[in-house]
């Protein structure tokens, strides 16, 4: 298998598993995970640096989920990449799990950084992550994701400030430009373009990629990978519910699960698409 | 009598400052990051004398915060210090999610606290911080004295925790009258005086106003204990249950709203072991206003008088149970 079918493969299985956790959940945010689930397979299947054996390896790129409510297609990619077992997947929202509605840190799940889902704080955490490695001589870097809507908190263009301001090159922040968030469009609700002046104008290098087209995520990060001096962000363009045509760019699936019958739907469409 | 006596007037934030020094030079992963009023709330300390570990932010108390919460996670220990009011409450979802929730080594310098620091008005002074902090899970929340004990607590912040605390202090100058060798410890108090009528729990600038309402009661033959409550969460539960038996009334003297501050975690404890009848020093349910700290104390009713009245108050209540 060459690498792109690969990583198109761990897409897969992220989006199955996505769906089959928040059926079994009840609850959750489907759209987004769905929509990320190519960017979280490059990623940890591709670009970052980590060791599931060793879970806080120092040498590891950290990532940092800013949009705490995606989880579920961290947790996938955690449990695929061998983190932990995948029938841990089962337990996501349910009463003494690691997998909490949002990551809980003090729950003890291997590979997750840090505790998020009060928008508009990670992307900080990541420029404060980054800021330490750099004193610290490491050369590990940070993976910072948010949200379209979540650019609509002011701390993080404070955070962007200070990160162009220290020159923190070992910071990507990877923005999920799906276009929606719970109200409806994200431009009708409260316009957060044009994007990339207003990432250029912080001092960041801006980048725009097709979030749900491997090839493309892997040439972005290939072209990315040995900038310097400033920090880089990548404008993702990715369709909320990516892979589920029902699903698809409808922003009233950004916080809903589906039901046991619609599950069974959306994994027979997702392996018919896969060729199963 | 015990005799009280201070060494010399100083601010409190003049020991945050000294502890910062020290600390910094002792610890090489200390970290500070400045919130543009540096110097004024000591956080000149690393700023000065170690720049390489100094990263200003700018007007930004909400990434000060968060960046900080980044930085520890790489085995910093970094100290964030601002006006108290704006870094314990503008800040305060970033507090109780990235640093409180994580359990990170944030140590955080609430500067300018309480209604003493005077002519700037009611939106600088910090009269709700520990009422806001207090109920976050994780956080050990000091209240020192005076400056030699914030020396003090900045090392035990360092040395005796590994997550968040908050270190609260003050901008006036104030007695500087506890000793150099008194220990410090989180979650303990210390008693400053022993009597049986009335124990005065005090913290942060009350405690040398409580030692002055002492005078006065010891003068009319009033035995008062004094107790100076300096880690207020976690709180010291045996020593407050024991003074209380021998007392049987209580007074609580805070510069902070008479809601959920130091005051009203006494009388948790209280109610839970020993209730007895308790009156309340500080500010009552209203905002502050510009003026002088001494008159602003005075006013405010959070001065010797008011406690003095207070233990008066309280001793008439036991004595007509």
């Amino acid at each position: 298998m060459d690498k792109i079918d690969y990583l198109k493969h761990k897409s897969y299985l992220i989006r199955k598993s996505v769906i089959e956790m928040l059926a079994e959940a009840g609850s959750g945010h489907l759209g987004g995970s769905l929509g990320l689930a190519d960017i979280f397979s490059v990623l940890y299947f591709s670009e970052m640096k980590h060791d599931s054996s060793n879970p806080i390896w120092e040498e590891r790129d950290r990532l940092i989920l800013s949009i705490g409510h995606v989880a579920p297609v961290l947790y996938a990619s955690l449990a695929h990449a061998g983190y932990f077992d995948i029938n841990e997947l089962f337990t996501l929202r349910k009463i003494n799990s690691r997998l909490q509605g949002h990551p809980g840190k003090d729950k003890g799940l291997p590979g997750l950084e840090c505790s998020t889902g009060s928008l508009g704080q990670g992307l900080s955490i990541a420029a404060g992550i980054a800021l330490g490695l750099k004193l610290n001589n490491s050369k590990s870097r940070v993976f910072c994701i948010c949200g379209d809507g979540e650019l609509q908190e002011g701390s993080i263009w404070e955070a962007a400030m200070t990160a162009s301001h220290y020159k923190l090159d070992n910071l990507i922040c990877i923005v999920d430009r799906n276009g929606l968030q719970i109200d409806g469009k994200t431009s009708e609700v409260m316009e957060i373009d044009p994007l990339q002046e207003k990432w250029q104008a912080f001092g960041w290098i801006v980048e725009n990629c097709n979030g749900n087209n491997i090839v493309d995520i892997l040439n972005t990060f290939d072209k990315i990978r040995t900038l310097k001096g400033k920090p880089v962000v990548i404008i993702a363009k990715t369709i909320m519910g990516k892979g589920i045509k029902s699903v698809e760019n409808d922003y009233k699936w950004h916080g809903k699960a589906p039901n046991k019958e619609q599950a069974i739907e959306f994994l027979k469409e997702l392996n018919e698409n896969e060729g199963i | 009598m015990k005799e009280f006596n201070y060494r010399s007037l100083i601010p409190t934030r003049v020991g945050f400052h000294n502890g910062l020094k020290y600390a910094a030079q002792k610890y090489p992963q200390i970290i500070g990051i400045g919130c543009d009023i540096t110097i004024s709330v000591g956080m000149d300390a690393i700023a000065n004398y170690f720049p390489e570990r100094f990263f200003s932010v700018g007007i930004a108390e909400q990434n000060a915060i968060t960046f900080a919460a980044g930085l520890s996670m790489t085995g910093k220990i970094p100290f964030v210090a601002s006006y108290a009011t704006f870094i314990a409450m503008r800040a305060l979802d970033q507090i109780r999610v990235s640093v409180c929730y994580n359990n990170l080594p944030v140590k955080i310098g609430g500067a300018h606290a309480g209604i003493s620091v005077g002519p700037d008005g009611a939106t600088h002074q910090a009269l709700e911080d520990i009422a806001a902090l207090r109920a976050l899970p994780n956080i050990v929340i000091l209240s020192p004295a005076d400056a030699t004990q914030t020396e003090k607590a900045v090392l035990a912040a360092v040395e005796q925790n590994n997550g968040p605390v908050y270190i609260r202090y003050g901008r006036e100058s104030m007695p500087d009258f506890t000793e150099k060798d008194e220990p410090f410890t989180i979650g303990k108090s210390q008693i400053l005086t022993e009597g049986n009528d009335c124990v005065i729990y005090a913290t942060g600038h009350l405690v040398w106003e409580a030692i002055e309402a002492w005078k006065m009661l010891y003068k009319e033959n009033i035995k008062t204990t004094i107790v100076n409550i300096y880690s207020i969460k976690p709180i010291d539960v045996e020593t407050i249950v024991q003074t209380a038996k021998i007392c049987n009334c209580a007074v609580t003297a805070e510069e902070h709203q008479v809601f959920g501050g130091m005051g009203s975690a006494v009388l948790e404890v209280l109610a839970q072991n020993y209730p007895v009848p308790v009156e309340m020093v500080g500010m009552n349910n209203c905002f502050g206003e510009s003026g002088k700290p001494i008159e602003l104390m005075k006013k405010y009713k959070m001065d010797r008088l008011a406690i003095y009245n207070a233990v008066k108050k309280v001793i008439n209540r036991k004595n007509s149970f």
